[in-house]
């Protein structure tokens, strides 16, 4: 099934043409051209790899620097570019822990509540009107595909005024419910799209013979389509930790009660209370921030990349 | 591929209903409804339910203590003369026709050298990658006020060199192209889909023109371009959407004043200070259907542009 993903034609229509392994087929022969050729095959080559490697460099200096920084004695940061340590200084790291009114576990905990929330939400909600838009027939389907489509592109500002007033009548303000009911109710249409996407691509004969023997839509759905679309919820679980890891807005209007808040305004917090002169234990927390998204980047590359390649999605 | 081209080809399918469609006893509501109950309460209750009550306040003066009172078009004939929202329109427009356009000429640059089964290509492509995963949180923002500081990294490297940098954040002549310059950092997304449109275009067409003698350039401009130009449209599309909602880095490296002199003022800074600061909630209603008018616009301008350059191989 992971081939699925990766086999979605980008632009539909030419699915039929664009084998993928294509392109690989001339280099073989390039290689076995005259020597001139080869040699100025060589060259390009080699062009392209200076302008990567320089450009690929350029780009993760900044944050390798940041790590660097955050090792050294606090005054390095604002005179000493280059990436040389001369002693491992792990001081900013433990004062930058206790430096707001909790510890920055106390903080990490707090986003990490939020995190599997949404992600259960997502896949729950997101899965069962994925299902639905995908495989069943039903009044007003059409309209509602659109409608969900069009969601997809809606600007969140628009309805963040009432959305705001409605959680404070409830008393859900320094709450996480703000943040998570609206996962529960399947608003992220990025991953229903992604997930009917995914569903359309798995044989209806499979539903069918299930249907044969004697199974209903909820036995086919958590039977048969779940178990073949893990695929899909491992980008949607990805996808769903990175974005509300890093979730600034949300946490910024409804967490203002320290207790409660998550990494983002945690961090907000410390930058606000900082003078200049801490930017090493800024850093330290930064980079711990930053940790979590990264393993995922790690270890969830492949379903990452796949799920932009196919849906388009940031 | 996408939610846009699915979208977009709605209307042409409008009418023709499918045979599946046509087989009316094949429906099964009950079962539907059910599983769209989540997506369907959270479309009613965190979507157009607050989009509507959004509507609503834009035409009254509300800051949440009061009830809401009716003031007609008075907040939308306020924003005709609110010099600091004008400002606040004319730094978005530039971060956006400035960013989108260059974040994605990188992009489309860096994916044209990466493709043709150059060696090391997922090295690299993860090298890239990675800050478009960063990009959006509080951390990477953090670094950025930091390199971008008066004693910042990029001061720093211009001193080996004799050049004593601008103060390049504090200054108002330069605080937007930093900010600017963090959204061109997180070319990787883009990237990535067109790495898998350029996958898509059949290598004969590459083999044809070769044999026919045409150069590298007008492969690129015959071939690529227009193949490739459904891509171009849809990252577009998605870019320009996103950027207008862009808050968190303006909000973190200007200390979420939108300084220095409101140079860094997004629109959807100033309706987070109009909303959540002032509490002038009826403005910030207002302001919040302005930014979807003004994003609707756009990319409706942008369909009808599509017509002229994005080529559709049916």
């Amino acid at each position: 099934m992971t081939t699925k993903l990766e086999t979605l034609p980008a632009p539909d229509k030419k699915s039929g043409a664009g084998k993928p392994t294509n392109h690989r087929k001339p280099k073989v022969r390039e290689s076995r051209g005259t020597l001139a050729f080869s040699r100025s095959q060589r060259t390009k080559a080699l062009i392209k790899h200076a302008i990567l490697i320089l450009t690929g460099a350029l780009m993760i200096y900044p944050l390798l620097w940041m790590v660097v920084s955050s090792l050294r004695p606090n005054e390095l940061i604002f005179r000493e570019p280059g990436l040389w340590l001369n002693s491992l200084e792990m001081s900013n790291y433990t004062s930058g822990w206790s430096a707001l009114t909790h510890p920055f576990g106390h903080y990490m905990l707090n986003s990490a509540i939020v995190v599997i929330g949404s992600i259960l939400g997502n896949l729950i909600s997101c899965s069962m009107a994925a299902y639905a838009f995908a495989r069943l027939q039903f009044t007003g389907k059409k309209l509602f595909f659109g409608i969900m489509l069009l969601t997809i592109m809606l600007p969140f500002h628009v309805v963040i005024v009432p959305q705001y007033i409605l959680f404070s009548q409830i008393g859900w303000v320094n709450t996480f419910w703000p943040l998570l009911v609206p996962k529960l109710l399947a608003t992220d249409a990025f991953f229903v799209f992604l997930m009917v996407q995914f569903i359309r691509g798995i044989p209806k004969d499979l539903d069918e013979a299930a249907r044969i023997d004697g199974a209903g839509h909820p036995r086919i759905f958590l039977r048969v389509i779940l178990p073949l679309m893990v695929p899909a919820l491992a980008t949607t679980t990805i996808f769903t930790f990175i974005w509300t890891w890093n979730d600034f807005f949300g946490a910024l209007i409804y967490l203002t009660d320290p207790d409660m808040f998550t990494v983002p305004v945690a961090l907000r917090a410390f930058v606000d209370s900082q003078s200049a002169t801490s930017w090493g234990s800024l850093f330290a927390m930064s980079i711990v921030s930053l940790l979590p998204v990264f393993l995922v980047f790690l270890f969830g590359q492949r379903f990452l990349i796949k799920g932009i390649a196919t849906t388009g999605i940031k | 591929m996408s939610a846009i081209s699915e979208l977009s080809s709605f209307s042409r399918r409008k009418g023709k209903a499918t045979a599946e469609e046509k087989k009316a006893n094949g429906r099964d509501n009950k079962a539907a409804y059910i599983f769209l109950l989540p997506w369907l309460v959270g479309l009613v209750a965190i979507t157009i339910g607050p989009m509507l009550m959004s509507l609503y306040l834009s035409f009254t003066d509300y800051n949440l203590l009061q009830p809401p009172e009716w003031t007609g078009l008075e907040n939308f004939t306020r924003m005709l003369t609110d010099a600091r929202l004008h400002n606040s329109l004319r730094v978005t427009f530039t971060y956006v026709f400035i960013g989108v356009p260059l974040q994605l000429a990188v992009a489309l640059l860096i994916a044209l050298v990466l493709d043709k089964g150059l060696r090391g290509l997922p090295f690299y492509r993860s090298v890239f990658y990675l800050p478009s995963l960063l990009g959006g949180s509080v951390a990477v923002a953090i670094l950025w006020k930091q390199i971008f500081g008066t004693t910042g990294l990029v001061n720093q490297v211009l001193a080996m060199f004799g050049i004593q940098g601008p103060g390049w954040i504090s200054d108002p002549s330069t605080a937007l192209g930093s900010i600017i310059l963090l959204h061109v950092w997180t070319f990787g997304a883009p990237m990535i889909i067109f790495l898998a449109g350029l996958r898509q275009i059949p290598n004969m067409y590459y083999e044809a023109a070769k044999v026919d003698g045409a150069t590298t350039l007008q492969q690129f401009w015959k071939i690529t371009m227009p193949m490739l130009s459904p891509i171009i449209f849809f990252n577009l599309v998605l870019q320009i959407i996103g950027s207008f909602q862009s808050f968190t880095q303006a909000f973190i490296v200007s200390g979420g004043n939108g300084g220095p002199s409101d140079s860094t003022m997004f629109f959807t800074l100033y309706l987070y200070q109009k909303g959540f600061g002032q509490f002038d909630m009826g403005y910030a209603s207002a302001m919040a259907w302005v930014l979807l008018l003004i994003i609707g616009v756009f990319t409706a301008i942008n369909f009808i542009a599509s017509k002229y350059w994005v080529f559709y191989d049916d």
